[in-house]
């Protein structure tokens, strides 16, 4: 039997009023017209929830540029799932927490760019964004919603992430993220501009530890690592298809949301599947689950059930091929090239390439 | 926590029965515990209203256990619980 999804990651839209260069949606992104409706994303929770997914992320894009975000909030309530909304928070007025707080909303998680204004402004690409994000955040405290603050980053900002974590705590967020910056998609046009150097990487994890006891008990720091600087790949979503099942805006489901960039792979659509179908039978979710898959040094690698070889879209990028194992990892053939791209870790960086639709 | 704390779920912590599953389910920001029989048990019974002394009781008569036994375990689960930040009192 195929164990069920934990959690889903509803991708409402791709609009966003920022244009962060890192941004984890595709290249090419999803318009408007495209969009699932109301009804179809309904549908999607009801089939999440009998399949037996627990969580449902309601992310983008900017989730709250859907008008009809309470009304899935409220639908997620009824089906007893736990609801978090993943917010730049720049839109965020009162009148539409409280809405979302009465159809049970259960955790916002709020991102921030920097905690000096100026970068953090220059990072999203929108003017006035972090006093509108700071009121977000007094906005939901006030409310009593659990908060987690998020700061992606990367060399033009780790050095501040001693702020950041200090700024988290001022906010009242009960956890904080400290996510060193993912190369796909966007962020992998942009390595050179953001991929930081092995010393700004120690600095960064010095600061971090500093913190921890200073915040014990009060706010969790959550540290995710920049894996190029690691020899040792990460567990890719826990596993190709094994906890999480992801839906584009346009309906497409998808084992992580990075995964379109395979080229050979069919997605299939919500439209047309249901998704205890796509789950266990479609070729995109079932191709690169379990270790069958596998190359041989994964094979006879003891930590195969720990990191499930890594990362398919990265293995894609950087080796040109999803079925290869990690370059992250040291006994991948093509380690060589992340070795390549932090090597140019250490030289000025390139301007942003911003976020932009089609 | 003390024996009279009366502890409850903090915001953003639900707790519910997972069917697919069949277990208990204890969900946090971003985090998702699947907790033992034992601790389940517990934690059915944290409904904002009790206090720790009368979850003791229930545990106590519901499984018709030694109430001495069980107090130590039942307080260091849910002391456990809230420093993690999923309970309050």
């Amino acid at each position: 039997m195929i164990a069920p999804p934990m959690a889903l990651l509803a991708e409402l839209t791709h609009r966003c009023p920022l244009k962060c260069p890192y941004c984890s949606n595709p290249l090419a992104l999803d318009r408007a017209a495209d969009e699932l409706d109301t009804d179809g994303w309904k549908r999607v929770l009801d089939q999440a929830a009998a399949l037996g997914v627990l969580q449902v992320h309601f992310s983008g894009g900017e989730p709250m540029a859907r008008r009809d975000l309470e009304a899935l909030v409220a639908h997620a309530r009824g089906l007893e799932l736990y609801s978090n909304l993943i917010t730049s928070g720049v839109t965020l007025t009162e009148a539409r927490l409280a809405a979302l707080v009465a159809a049970g909303l259960d955790h916002i998680q709020l991102s921030f760019q920097d905690v000096d204004v100026a970068s953090a402004e220059r990072i999203g690409g929108m003017k006035g964004a972090q006093a509108r994000k700071l009121e977000a955040a007094r906005l939901i405290r006030a409310a009593d919603v659990a908060l987690t603050v998020n700061f992606v980053v990367h060399r033009q900002n780790v050095a501040n992430v001693g702020g950041m974590i200090a700024l988290a705590a001022e906010l009242g967020a009960r956890r904080v993220e400290i996510a060193h910056t993912q190369y796909y998609g966007w962020g992998l046009a942009n390595r050179d501009a953001l991929l930081p150097s092995a010393d700004q990487l120690q600095a960064a994890t010095a600061a971090v530890e500093a913190a921890r006891p200073v915040h014990a008990g009060r706010m969790a720091i959550d540290y995710v690592t920049p894996d190029y600087h690691a020899t040792q790949p990460k567990p890719c979503m826990g596993g190709w298809a094994q906890r999480f099942i992801n839906v584009s805006p346009a309906g497409r489901a998808l084992p992580c949301h990075a995964a379109e960039t395979i080229p050979d792979m069919d997605f299939p659509s919500v439209r047309e599947h249901g998704l205890k179908d796509i789950w266990e039978r479609s070729d995109a979710f079932t191709r690169f689950r379990g270790t069958a898959w596998m190359p041989s040094e994964c094979q006879s690698c003891a930590l195969k059930e720990r990191d499930w070889g890594g990362c398919r879209c990265q293995a894609l990028a950087l080796a040109g091929d999803a079925a290869a194992s990690d370059p992250v990892c040291s006994r991948s053939p093509h380690h060589g090239r992340v070795l390549a791209a932090l090597a140019a870790s250490d030289a000025p960086p390139p301007p942003l390439l911003y976020r932009a639709s089609r | 926590m003390t024996p009279d704390s009366i502890p409850r779920f903090a915001p953003g912590v639900r707790f519910r029965f997972d069917k697919a599953r069949d277990a208990w389910a204890l969900l946090a920001p971003e985090r998702l515990f699947q907790p033992d029989e034992q601790a389940a048990a517990i934690l059915q019974l944290v409904d904002g209203a009790r206090s720790i002394d009368a979850i003791t009781d229930a545990l106590a008569a519901q499984y018709d256990a030694p109430r001495d036994l069980i107090a130590g375990d039942v307080l260091a689960m849910l002391q456990d619980l809230a420093d993690r930040g999923l309970l309050r009192s």
